[in-house]
């Protein structure tokens, strides 16, 4: 038997729009994320674009929700208190409890109050520590730059997208900030978190992640997002 | 009885206007409730609908919940303007049944024993009817589902194929599905080639059965590839836009 390599499997080009069902590979690619194997083939289970490297064949999905891993820093808001936790939306599934010891460092006593330290509307930056056997996140708030958003402002995103708004070892975020001087917290769920005494650069980095979100994808990203803020920049100065 | 009836085909010409392999005229838009996790709106004749989703989410009430798999919901709901005269904006036997139907249709391109605990929800919202809905629905539907970022198998295409005078025909809309013989909605995976939902409403030979059926599954091909041309329509511009980049 021959085994198909390369392009013989190789079913679209590389960054092509491929929808769920969409045969990408009938042999020679493994399947990767957001694909699925049936009789040997394996097929797009999302919109995006298909990806064929070293062996696998992937969708980048261009709409996909939020799977938490151990790991991710997110920003979530608080939705309820229970006895000894609080309950976190963090787009997940499943809303995600952040107990006590994972936010005060000490274990739970009866006469805590836990309104006076977190209460329902707050917004928390917390990081996903575990998951449990039903596939629940654990949070902590326990560690530096973790805890309760004092201010800014909240802006959405795909979470698949967050990786384009980092960039290659950061590079987009670091130039955002550099441009800007706005603190930027991104939440790998798709929260992010802007934060500035001025009110323009705040909006205008609103504008960016918007511009980011829809040519996500697209070469040459940074730059093109450099220069659309030194053309606003530009206008401001007039 | 039968010389009782109307006639709706006229020297091979429907009501409409249409020859008897015809669709209706067809329109698909994906992504048009910005409060939605997904949505799609559709014109299939003078059917007019509009489907959210969200999900998949915390399931309320906890009762309901699957441990090992999610819980596909699904509303089908017609609006009291929808017909004439006027219906009770109550939901109905009738829309309780066609909720399942659809849920049943669109249950086997999800994963859902990927999110246990949580639950998908459909709602489907009818503002015109004209016949078909069902099929409309759930065709509407898995464009939603997509828009939502939810793992499918395949795609869901539905059409429903009926007699009318004697004569086997495509996409019946209301008089022909009031007035004809039969009709048979069949919802359909393309790229898989798996039927999810075959529903018959009146008397077919096996004969007259097997055209209908190989006619819907023709329908449903042409109404693929308009599903398919609503969803690049909303995404290619952000894949694709490499290729017409500005110097």
């Amino acid at each position: 038997m021959i085994l198909e390599r390369g392009n013989l499997s190789q079913r679209f080009e590389n960054r092509e729009l491929v929808l769920p069902g969409d045969l990408i590979s009938d042999g020679g690619f493994r399947p990767g994320e957001n694909t699925y194997r049936l009789h040997g083939k394996v097929y797009a289970t999302r919109i995006g674009l298909v990806n064929y490297e070293r062996g696998f064949v992937s969708v980048i999905a261009l709409k996909a929700n939020y799977a938490p891993r151990v790991g991710d820093n997110v920003i979530g808001v608080v939705v309820d208190i229970d006895l000894g936790s609080w309950s976190v939306d963090i787009g997940a599934t499943s809303m995600a409890p952040l107990n006590v010891p994972d936010a005060l460092g000490e274990p739970f006593k009866q006469e805590m109050v836990l309104p006076d330290f977190l209460d329902v509307g707050d917004v928390i930056v917390a990081r996903v520590v575990d998951m449990n056997r039903e596939g629940t996140p654990i949070l902590s708030t326990l560690g530096p730059d973790l805890g309760m958003v004092e201010e800014g402002r909240l802006v959405k995103m795909t979470p698949s997208k967050i990786p384009r708004l980092i960039g290659k070892r950061g590079s987009m975020v670091k130039m955002i900030l550099k441009e800007t001087g706005c603190q930027i917290i991104i939440g790998q769920n798709g929260t992010i978190l802007v934060n500035s005494k001025d009110r323009e650069m705040e909006e205008l980095v609103v504008q960016i992640i918007q511009k980011i979100e829809s040519e996500a994808h697209t070469m040459g990203l940074t730059n093109r997002i450099y220069e659309f803020i030194e053309e606003i920049k530009e206008r401001k100065k007039e | 009885m039968s010389t009782l009836k109307k006639k709706l085909i006229v020297d091979g010409v429907r009501t409409d206007g249409r020859k008897w392999n015809e669709l209706r005229p067809l329109k698909i838009e994906s992504g048009v409730l910005p409060n939605a996790d997904g949505s799609a709106y559709i014109e299939q004749g003078r059917n007019r609908i509009i489907v959210g989703v969200y999900g998949p989410r915390e399931m309320h009430p906890k009762h309901l919940t699957k441990p090992h798999r999610a819980v596909l919901r699904c509303r089908y709901h017609m609006a009291p303007f929808s017909v004439d005269p006027r219906r009770s904006p109550g939901p109905s036997r009738r829309d309780r049944e066609i909720s399942m139907v659809i849920r049943n249709a669109l249950e086997s391109a999800l994963f859902l024993e990927r999110y246990p605990r949580a639950v998908i929800d459909v709602y489907a919202e009818i503002l015109q009817a004209d016949g078909s809905t069902r099929g409309a629905c759930i065709t509407a539907a898995s464009v939603a589902l997509v828009d939502a970022g939810i793992p499918m198998r395949d795609l869901v295409v539905a059409c429903a194929p009926g007699k009318v005078n004697g004569e086997i025909v495509l996409d019946l809309d209301d008089i022909e599905d009031k007035e004809g013989e039969a009709d048979l909605p069949v919802a359909y995976m393309p790229k898989l080639e798996k039927v999810t939902l075959l529903q018959m409403d009146g008397m077919l030979s096996p004969e007259e059965f097997d055209k209908a059926l190989e006619l819907a599954l023709e329908g449903c091909g042409k109404i693929y590839e308009v599903q398919r041309e609503a969803l690049k329509r909303k995404y290619a511009k952000q894949g694709e836009r490499k290729s017409v980049e500005k110097v």
